[in-house]
């Protein structure tokens, strides 16, 4: 009897978490339209979220081109098809790799912060003390931060992809002479209007998610100080999977294009 | 007599068995116990009344019944042990909890039926200092101070709202901490700084969540102070949930004692403090 009651619980709690989750993640767009809109919040928000984020996403980029083109060159070169490898780090950076390191990196620095940061404001009484103050917190806190990492997110995967290109053209040089010119050329003769646009359109909904969830489990933080480390660490573990599942219906969607 | 009320001790004073649906019962500031000489003398006329006020959490019932209500210019001290819902009763008041049964009316206005932004213009006439103070620890003490006029103020210019920042902070005493970031304060200029962003909104009423929990005696004592010199300066009518006997003392002008979710007596300090029975006793011995 106990464990199909402890069932029925679990499984209610799992519908009023995802529903409460649901609830919240709408009430952004309601929310984002009403004026006042605290442009300086945004600002700050995007250069914490795109700035600050740079010089990580910038490494990791070049790394993954360099490391992508480096393992697939003995493959390549088995087939003599060398000077395909630039076409197809490309379009595997620009279609794939790219925006989803960049998403799931943001999940771990930028979610967990987001989670991390609200998630101490409810412990230590700072956001009850602006809804007291007439400030509307959702609006305040929320809002700003979701706003940025929905437009930062897309332009770091923009520069990650640049970045990555780089690193592949650098690692192409270690056994092979190539121009950049001819790199960049041989690269862009494979990538198409569909490899682009659907990639950039779902980095921001990769960024709205790393947003939402990082708010949200900060927002609903309980009282007490462990609850700030499992809304951090929840934040990223969730916005993680929502990239991964929102990659998932992404490539479904392209696929039919 | 509902069993409620029957459990509202009366404390030698004839005004406490209130009957509820009738008005506010008289302060009991006026019994023949004499009471501490009030700064400015507070006016009958309830700011805030709670009738049959109920809340519960999942399976613990917390408030069962609470009537209360507090004058214009008057101090009510709230007491209580852990866990009586003291906290959660003047959350209730500014719909950081929502009851489960009872009425409260504020200003004149029943917030059961209020909305967002009704409730907010409320919430404006309020005051809540926290008990950690709950300063914003991203921005100075400047900041924290200017958040509010920012988002209230927007036609005050920023001249006028730094003057109006400096003033508040010189209230308080602490005008040269103005860009320094809360971490670096002691909990007791925490405090000042939590009390400066709230009047600074001018509120008409203050809640105050155990000020000087985590004091020293003699930092309790100046906050203590400055609730008095705050209420003789502003004529706020306030509520201080408090476990500190000091702080009852020099700031009550009148005591409400809660237990069991529900007003077990009800006087002033004096009244209290001579009552004979033995559970009032423990809170003064």
């Amino acid at each position: 009897m106990q464990p199909t009651l402890n069932r029925y619980q679990r499984s209610k709690d799992f519908f009023y978490k995802a529903g409460d989750l649901t609830a919240f993640m709408l009430r952004f767009f309601r929310e984002a339209v009403k004026p006042p809109y605290e442009w300086r919040e945004i600002l700050y928000q995007c250069y914490l979220v795109g700035y600050k984020s740079t010089f990580l996403i910038g490494l990791t980029a070049f790394i993954m081109g360099a490391v992508l083109t480096i393992q697939s060159r003995p493959a390549m070169a088995s087939f003599g098809a060398i000077a395909m490898i630039p076409g197809m780090v490309a379009v595997s950076v620009v279609r794939e790799i790219g925006p989803v390191i960049t998403a799931i990196i943001c999940a771990g620095k930028i979610g967990s912060r987001m989670g991390a940061e609200l998630g101490s404001m409810r412990v230590t009484e700072q956001i009850d003390a602006m809804e007291v103050s007439a400030i509307n917190p959702y609006h305040y806190l929320v809002v700003t931060r979701t706003i940025a990492t929905t437009l930062m997110i897309p332009l770091l995967a923009i520069l990650s992809d640049a970045i990555a290109f780089i690193g592949a053209y650098l690692a192409m040089n270690i056994h092979d002479s190539m121009s950049f010119r001819h790199f960049f050329q041989a690269a862009m003769a494979h990538l198409e209007f569909v490899d682009i646009f659907p990639a950039i359109i779902k980095t921001f909904f990769f960024g709205y998610v790393v947003g939402i969830i990082g708010c949200y489990k900060g927002f609903r933080a309980r009282r007490g100080t462990e609850s700030v480390g499992i809304a951090a660490n929840s934040a990223v573990v969730a916005s993680s999977l929502a990239v991964f599942i929102i990659d998932m219906l992404a490539a479904q969607i392209t696929d039919l294009l | 007599m509902s069993e409620k009320e029957e459990n509202i001790l009366p404390i030698e004073t004839p005004t406490s068995e209130v009957e509820v649906d009738e008005a506010p019962p008289e302060p009991t500031s006026d019994t023949n116990v004499q009471p501490k000489e009030p700064e400015t003398t507070p006016v009958e006329e309830p700011v805030i009344t709670i009738r049959g006020l109920v809340k519960s959490f999942t399976d613990h019932d917390v408030l069962r019944g609470v009537d209360l209500h507090v004058n214009k210019g008057e101090n009510l001290v709230i007491l209580g042990k852990s866990g009586t819902g003291k906290s959660v009763l003047i959350k209730c008041l500014v719909g950081l909890e929502w009851p489960d049964g009872g009425t409260i009316n504020i200003l004149g206005q029943d917030i059961s039926t209020l909305n967002y932004s009704e409730m907010n213009a409320l919430r404006l006439r309020i005051g809540f200092l926290f008990q950690n103070a709950a300063l914003y620890d991203s921005m100075t003490v400047r900041e924290n101070l200017n958040f509010p006029l920012r988002q209230h103020k927007k036609k005050m210019t920023q001249e006028k709202r730094e003057a109006l920042i400096m003033e508040m902070l010189d209230n308080v005493g602490l005008a040269d901490s103005a860009d320094q970031l809360p971490s670096r304060l002691s909990g007791g200029q925490s405090k000042r700084i939590g009390l400066a962003r709230t009047l600074i909104l001018r509120p008409e009423i203050m809640l105050y969540d155990e000020p000087t929990t985590g004091l020293d005696t003699g930092t309790a004592k100046e906050i203590s102070e400055l609730i008095c010199s705050t209420k003789k300066k502003y004529n706020i009518s306030s509520i201080t949930i408090t476990h500190d006997m000091h702080c009852a003392k020099m700031t009550a002008d009148r005591i409400i004692l809660l237990k069991d979710g529900i007003v077990y007596a009800e006087g002033s300090y004096e009244d209290l403090e001579h009552s004979e029975d033995e559970w009032i006793r423990t809170f003064f011995y």
